[in-house]
């Protein structure tokens, strides 16, 4: 087990430093940063090339990586446009998303597991063909228009919820949101799991167990579910990365001030510090989150730990 | 940081409103929020709020007028003396002096300070050596600038610029405490200025909260006990905001929601023109288009252009089709003459048709307008414009839009000089004078110049209408300036740009500047 760690975590290193090279690529493609910074007219050429060497972009761009990367070591990030350390708009913006995440993570297990359960055990029955209508649904209608419906449903015309997050974001408020940017998963974690259940619940463990009289709740939750979930846990967790990374549609209808927003605010204004710092973490996070679901299996399935 | 955002959440109406508080829609700032630093609306809005300028444009004639200043007086244009009033002071207490002005002036000029908006003490003598266009500078202070006494100080040009005092009710000339200097870091986590609102809490990319300043000595004390300016990352969301009564003002209705902005607000909807000017502008480094024939060509297509329909349908009657090359906010005593244009702004699909022809059809055999893509629904207007052009010329292929990816990316081809055909330019004026709208744009060599376009008659005029000190002499000069341009059709005028703003029943005396900046010590609440 800790050789398998091991090893997993030493493959982490060239997919770390190629991703944030091809993001540093790709900003830095899209032209010269600063010519954007004085709004519609041109920036005097002085000042221009003050703030370049400032921000260190009249280097070439192998040396402007290599510096990059030896700072993010130490825990620099840089400073974006405005002034502010990114590792402050980090500070400020990831525990917001962390937060959409986790309520949203928890609303795909809770729900869709639920749901994957009762459907997958009762094959056919309306309850079935009801959710399965209702999955379909909800993956064919795009977020936003989601998004923007419950916004105007609850937030405008019942006035349930406030139509936008406030700036401190606590989980209450983030409950709408959550439910928004979970529901397309949400459907998967379902039909996922119900296809799963379905297919196990005529193996021969499950019978086997049925045979001796253990009773219904122990037969689903201890053999049938717990073998059913090793799919679920790596779309879960593959998920938790692309929740992250993909909220800014979420984060924009909702105005909360997390990942999504400034990783847009960094695309719109070409900021290579902001861009290239927030993807860097994001890449570390899809990393971890991807090492955690190796690590689940094992502790779901002993015979993955022996390997 | 939490916990006293918390604490600011506990107030009431909108959450973070209160007793007489309003909250309003902000943007983040794109730079540091520095004075001279400043060159985008929504880190504007609050230098209108914390600071007060020798000089103030009248939010609703858009004249300016003495405010800090007791007395500006020239003997020839060039050489100006400036008395500042008595018993002005800053919130931290500290006496608005003389000093306060030369001192933010000579930091505002100096190249080691990267201040964006630097090329507004351009005027003032020895500004090429405290910022020299390239190499190390030779000055950290300007040298045409002295004071003289206490309250009174000197400023010396290098050029004749009679129209100089009006300008100096931009932000960027405004006076910075000795804290500014002192504590830099500190005063930029929460800036310390002299207007009617003093910044109580400022975090950044979320909220700011003004209080309204008890001690201001100013005539024009906020009505309202404060401002809360919260961010939004998309404007629509912020209109919802309104129209769930979360939020009292939003000063941008998306365009998406124009359609049904008066019934849902109930004549709380304000809709006002803003100095603010759509052109296309044309490459002359491209020896194509620097043409007696591509004069010509210009002029047709400017006629193939339908403003009106665009206007209407597009932009449902938020801007107004053009017919000058200034803007309705000047007023026709400030220079704005509707009609300048004439013809050439009027729809004529044959006239266009034969300009067109007779200048030798267009450049390259085809109009590319080139428009950044990200912001701003340019997309839409460009097209309409083409099409308008293709339905004109009667060739469905004689005009296609060219996006680009970014504005950074935009900016960045234009300074390089790599525009093939017309691109978009939009003109927000710096200060409501017909100058703004002429010379940093045509005279040769200026600073928005972006098509480098030059002709020997128009500086001539601009040299001598800055020198004029009469100042309805100078604003006529301006306006054959100006004809000049038309003859030349050296940009096409589209449009004039109208500001927005819906607002909650809870608010009155809600206006709009100039600047299409509310009008926010002027709102009352409740």
């Amino acid at each position: 087990m800790g050789r398998y760690v091991a090893r997993r975590l030493l493959q982490m290193i060239p997919v770390f430093i190629g991703a944030t090279l091809l993001i540093f690529l790709m900003v830095n493609v899209m032209g010269d940063p600063i010519a954007g910074l004085c709004g519609e007219r041109a920036c005097d050429p002085a000042t221009a090339a003050q703030l370049k060497r400032e921000f260190g972009l009249d280097q070439p761009l192998w040396r402007q990586y290599a510096t990059y990367m030896g700072n993010v070591f130490t825990g620099n990030f840089g400073t974006a446009f405005n002034g502010q350390p990114v590792t402050e708009l980090m500070a400020a913006a990831f525990p917001v998303t962390v937060r959409l995440t986790i309520v949203a993570i928890a609303i795909e297990i809770v729900i869709g597991i639920a749901l994957g359960v009762v459907t997958g055990l009762r094959r056919g029955h309306p309850v079935d063909t009801g959710v399965l209508l209702a999955t379909l649904v909800v993956i064919s209608v795009p977020t936003f228009v989601t998004g923007l419906l419950l916004q105007l449903l609850l937030g405008v015309s019942w006035g349930w919820i406030r139509p936008s997050v406030s700036p401190a974001a606590g989980f209450g408020e983030l409950i709408v949101p959550g439910l928004v940017l979970a529901s397309v998963s949400l459907a998967y974690v379902t039909r996922l799991t119900r296809t799963t259940i379905a297919e196990n619940k005529r193996a021969d463990y499950v019978r086997t167990a049925i045979a001796k009289g253990l009773p219904r709740r122990r037969v689903v939750t201890r053999h049938l579910l717990r073998n059913s979930l090793i799919p679920v846990v790596t779309f879960i967790g593959t998920d938790i990365g692309a929740l992250m990374g993909g909220a800014i549609v979420t984060e924009r209808i909702f105005n909360i001030h997390g990942v999504g927003y400034q990783l847009y605010q960094g695309i719109l204004r070409q900021n290579t510090q902001t861009v290239v710092g927030f993807v860097t973490v994001l890449v570390l996070v899809f990393l971890f989150a991807n090492l955690l679901v190796d690590l689940l299996y094992a502790v779901l399935d002993p015979r993955i730990r022996y390997a | 940081m939490a916990a006293a955002l918390m604490m600011a959440g506990c107030g009431g109406g909108g959450g973070f409103g209160g007793a007489g508080v309003l909250t309003s829609s902000w943007g983040d700032p794109q730079n540091p929020l520095e004075p001279a630093n400043t060159n985008e609306v929504q880190g504007g809005k609050v230098l209108d709020m914390v600071f007060r300028g020798l000089k103030k444009y009248d939010p609703r004639t858009g004249r300016a007028v003495n405010m800090l200043a007791e007395r500006i007086s020239t003997t020839d244009s060039r050489t100006f003396t400036v008395t500042v009033k008595d018993g002005w002071r800053f919130s931290n207490g500290e006496p608005v002096t003389a000093r306060s002005f030369v001192d933010a002036w000579n930091y505002g000029a100096s190249l080691r300070d990267n201040q964006k908006n630097a090329y507004f003490f351009g005027y003032i003598d020895g500004y090429d050596k405290a910022h020299p266009d390239s190499g190390r500078q030779r000055a950290d202070t300007l040298s045409g600038l002295r004071v003289t006494g206490p309250r009174t100080f000197t400023v010396r040009l290098n050029q004749k610029f009679a129209g100089f005092p009006d300008t100096l009710g931009y932000a960027a000339y405004a006076p910075l405490p000795r804290a500014f200097f002192t504590d830099h870091a500190g005063w930029l986590r929460k800036p310390v200025g002299n207007g009617p609102y003093r910044i109580a809490s400022y975090t950044k990319g979320s909220a700011m909260t003004l209080k309204k300043w008890k001690g201001y000595p100013g005539p024009d004390p906020a009505r309202n006990e404060g401002v809360t300016l919260l961010v939004y990352t998309d404007s629509n969301t912020a209109y919802t905001d309104v129209l769930a009564g979360n939020l009292d003002l939003v000063d941008d209705v998306p365009a998406t929601q124009l359609k049904n902005v008066r019934t849902d607000l109930d004549g709380r909807y304000i809709n006002t023109p803003a100095g603010i000017l759509q052109t296309l502008a044309f490459p002359y480094y491209d020896p194509k288009w620097n043409t007696a024939g591509a004069r010509k060509v210009r002029t047709g297509l400017s006629m193939a252009i339908d403003r009106a329909q665009i206007t209407e349908t597009i932009f449902r009657r938020t801007r107004t089709p053009a017919t000058d090359w200034t803007s309705p906010v000047l007023g026709t005593a400030g220079g704005f003459q509707d009609g300048l244009c004439g013809h050439a702004c009027a729809y004529d699909p044959a006239g266009a048709r034969r300009l067109v022809r007779e200048g030798g059809g267009i450049p390259g055999g085809r109009l590319k307008i080139t428009y950044n893509a990200d912001t701003g629904s340019h997309k839409q207007w460009v097209d309409a414009v083409c099409n308008s052009i293709n339905n004109a010329l009667g060739d469905d292929k004689a005009c296609v839009g060219n996006p680009v990816g970014t504005f950074a990316d935009f900016r960045n081809q234009i300074g390089q000089h790599r525009m093939s055909g017309p691109f978009r330019a939009g003109w927000q004026m710096d200060y409501p004078l017909i100058q703004n709208f002429l010379q940093p744009l045509y005279y040769t060599d200026a600073s928005s110049n972006d098509g480098k376009w030059s002709n020997k008659q128009f500086d001539r005029l601009v040299d001598r209408a800055n020198a004029e000190t009469d100042r309805a002499a100078s604003v006529r000069l301006f306006q054959e300036a100006e004809k000049v341009v038309r003859d030349n059709m050296a940009a096409i005028p589209l449009w004039y740009q109208n500001g927005s703003a819906g607002y909650t029943a809870r608010l009155s005396h809600v206006t709009l500047n100039p600047f299409s900046v509310p009008v926010y010590n002027e709102i009352k609440v409740g």
